[in-house]
């Protein structure tokens, strides 16, 4: 049909035969884009007498916002937390493969390394729109190096730092620069790490706690000051226990300001937790829950060795250990295998394993006006799936980027 | 052909169907094209609910088309904005519009919005005018026996106007505005009786036994400005559609003599003509 519009030429896009995920729920709408952007088809009708210029059939699909992997080392052979010659590269090839998985928008993720490598790699790393390229990038993750050494975990131990010179100064020094970085991961038991969590919030920056044995008042203090997340729970803290909870204790905690809500990131891959402890902290805290892949360079590779920020790893089936012991370091699960395996393990409905990997990464972030959802005015990053939740297409600001 | 039927059948879903259905025949004998508009008047509510499903089920099984419709609504509240959940704009954009291939140019529902009223009302009026007059106007009935937002008292020679809603209408609406009263508009824009009079047929649909009371109204008393649905008594072509609900307060000589006309009645909706 002939295109009739008073606001806009840019030819319109309609998605039927779906289901999209809106308002929390699955529902029999068509889907509207134009320009990137989730369009208001009442307000086109009446306002515009418009009507679309191109029509999708999704057969039957479903039809959920483009997933957010906040915490991801590399996959495919690269390594976020090398310095190659070629880092942009690499970020991008990953970018490129990961919208196979449904992923739309992430945050390359550095884990604790000598400063010369934050140098190097943030100066490279800048925030940017997704498209036919791969992936957008809304920043790096850097965790570490300012976490603790008893829950250093697979992070190389000669690298840890502290904030002996006041807080600030430490960061600038060791990152060398702030711009491009969407978040933190710290142990709020370091001393100093007050006036480090506070700045870092309000230059919105997103403070996560992590690698840390914080008690659970030093960690709602951080929350008070401005930490929003906690780096795969129950992974690198200590566990919970039932008269000092710990950073685990945030879930449930009544110290957390109203207005606020303390999301926590989950590795759903069936290895880095059980399914009971699971169970526990999505039934205590559902709507905090963030999936993320912690993915790391062996991600998509065959078994074998392969590098981690400064070590050697072993991959064995689904496991990836630090060479020679047998302490996990990160895992190769997809975000997708990830989604699927959530809502196996906890018995959760389609929407809360799909909000779990798009709405609550993009609230967390601060986001969610434009990401993580399919709202009017989103941006129109969709990835499209079947009723088992495997990935049959991924979009970006409405542009097909990966087709199965 | 001077006629007034009454169709009375089992249930709301019936009801909806057979509606759906006479509409369908209209259209496809009327046989419209890009110079020759069918021009549909429509209602919202409750009770033409399960005729706009039935005619979003004909169009997506190609039965008919609405490329060459126009329609042309009753009403609208003043003072909420169009996208209101609870405006008639999203009413029929959600419940019929968006599921069937009508052009919006061709679609007319008055603005509660408008900087001049009464400009609006007559505008409205004009442009009826100017697409040839209304071939079949949709209603529906109040429980006070009103058409569109003609409450009570209103004139019998009315035409598109701003009508200030009657205490019942607003207390049945609280129910759409979370039941707090002060959410709930007060005024509306609606076409006048006079304006649905001028339609060349009528359909009125009439479901449940809240409505009976309007019905018997309507139809066993006399013409009479506190139930403006009985003026349609004086119209030459007029079809009311009820359920057995609705026919509680009739005489049962009334439903007897109708019942017995159903099997020439029903000629009109089935079988489908051919196109």
């Amino acid at each position: 049909m002939p295109s009739n519009k008073s606001v806009s030429t840019a030819p319109i896009t309609q998605f039927v035969n779906c289901r999209i995920l809106r308002d929390h729920k699955l529902q029999r709408e068509d889907l509207w884009v134009r320009e990137g952007r989730i369009l208001d088809p009442e307000k086109l009708f009446f306002d515009e007498e418009g009507y679309a210029d191109q029509r999708v059939d999704c057969e039957g699909l479903i039809i959920a916002p483009g997933f957010i992997d906040v915490q991801i080392n590399g996959g495919y052979g690269i390594d976020f937390s090398q310095a190659t010659s070629n880092v942009r590269g690499g970020v991008a090839l990953v970018a490129k493969k990961i919208l196979e998985h449904g992923v739309t928008s992430f945050l390359p993720t550095l884990v604790t390394s000598p400063p010369n490598i934050y140098h190097k790699v943030l100066t490279e790393v800048k925030v940017h729109s997704g498209g036919v390229e791969g992936a957008g990038v809304l920043g790096c993750h850097l965790e570490g190096p300012f976490i603790s050494l008893e829950k250093k975990g697979a992070h190389p131990e000669q690298y840890l730092r502290s904030f002996e010179s006041g807080g600030m100064s430490d960061l600038i020094e060791t990152y060398g620069t702030l711009d491009n970085v969407a978040m933190v991961t710290l142990a709020p038991e370091l001393p100093n790490s007050e006036k480090v969590v506070r700045e870092l919030a309000q230059r919105g920056i997103t403070v996560s706690l992590g690698h840390s044995v914080a008690n659970l008042s030093q960690a709602e203090e951080a929350v008070q000051h401005g930490a929003s997340f906690i780096t795969h729970l129950f992974n690198a803290m200590l566990p919970f226990h039932h008269r000092d909870p710990g950073i685990v204790g945030l879930l449930t905690s009544d110290q957390v300001p109203q207005d606020r809500t303390v999301f926590y990131g989950m590795i759903a891959d069936g290895i880095h937790t059980n399914s009971a402890a699971l169970r526990i902290a999505h039934r205590a805290h559902p709507t905090g829950l963030v999936l993320v892949t912690d993915a790391i360079t062996a991600m998509g590779l065959p078994p074998g060795r392969h590098t981690l920020g400064q070590q050697v790893i072993e991959i064995q089936g689904l496991h990836a250990y630090v060479a020679g012991t047998n302490t996990l370091c990160g895992s190769i699960a997809t975000m997708d295998m990830c989604v699927r395996h959530f809502k196996q393990a906890s018995g959760c409905s389609v929407e809360e394993a799909l909000e779990a990997a798009s709405l609550h990464p993009a609230q967390l972030l601060g986001i969610s006006h434009c990401k993580g959802t399919l709202d009017y005015g989103a941006d129109a990053d969709l990835v499209l799936l079947d009723d088992a939740l495997n990935v049959r297409a991924t979009y970006i600001a409405g542009q097909e980027v990966w087709r199965k | 052909m001077r006629t007034m039927k009454l169709i009375i059948l089992n249930d709301y879903d019936q009801v909806g169907e057979w509606a759906a259905k006479y509409i369908r025949n209209k259209i496809i004998n009327f046989n419209p094209g890009p110079d020759r508009f069918f021009i549909l008047g429509l209602p919202t509510g409750g009770t033409p609910l399960g005729c706009y499903k039935k005619l979003i089920e004909f169009y997506k099984e190609g039965e008919i088309s609405f490329k060459y419709v126009k329609t042309f609504n009753m009403d609208e509240y003043v003072g909420i904005p169009r996208n209101h959940p609870e405006s008639y704009h999203s009413f029929m954009w959600n419940n019929l519009f968006k599921h069937i291939d009508i052009k919006s140019e061709n679609t007319h529902i008055l603005d509660g919005n408008a900087a001049n009223l009464v400009e609006e009302c007559d505008s409205f009026e004009e442009k009826i005018k100017a697409a040839g007059g209304i071939d079949l106007f949709v209603g529906g009935i109040g429980p006070d026996g009103h058409i569109a937002f003609n409450e009570p008292g209103s004139s019998l020679l009315s035409r598109t106007r701003v009508k200030t809603l009657a205490q019942d209408t607003i207390l049945a609406n609280a129910r759409f505005f979370d039941g707090d009263l002060s959410k709930v508009p007060t005024m509306a824009l609606t076409v006048g009786v006079a304006t649905v009079m001028d339609a060349r047929e009528v359909m009125i649909l009439i479901t449940g036994t809240h409505k009976a009371f309007a019905l018997y109204k309507a139809i066993e008393e006399g013409v009479n400005h506190m139930w403006t649905v009985s003026a349609f008594q004086q119209h030459p072509q007029t079809v009311f559609v009820c359920d057995e609900d609705a026919t509680l307060e009739l005489r049962v000589k009334t439903v007897k003599y109708f019942q017995g006309m159903m099997h020439v009645h029903n000629k009109l909706v089935d079988p489908q003509p051919s196109k």
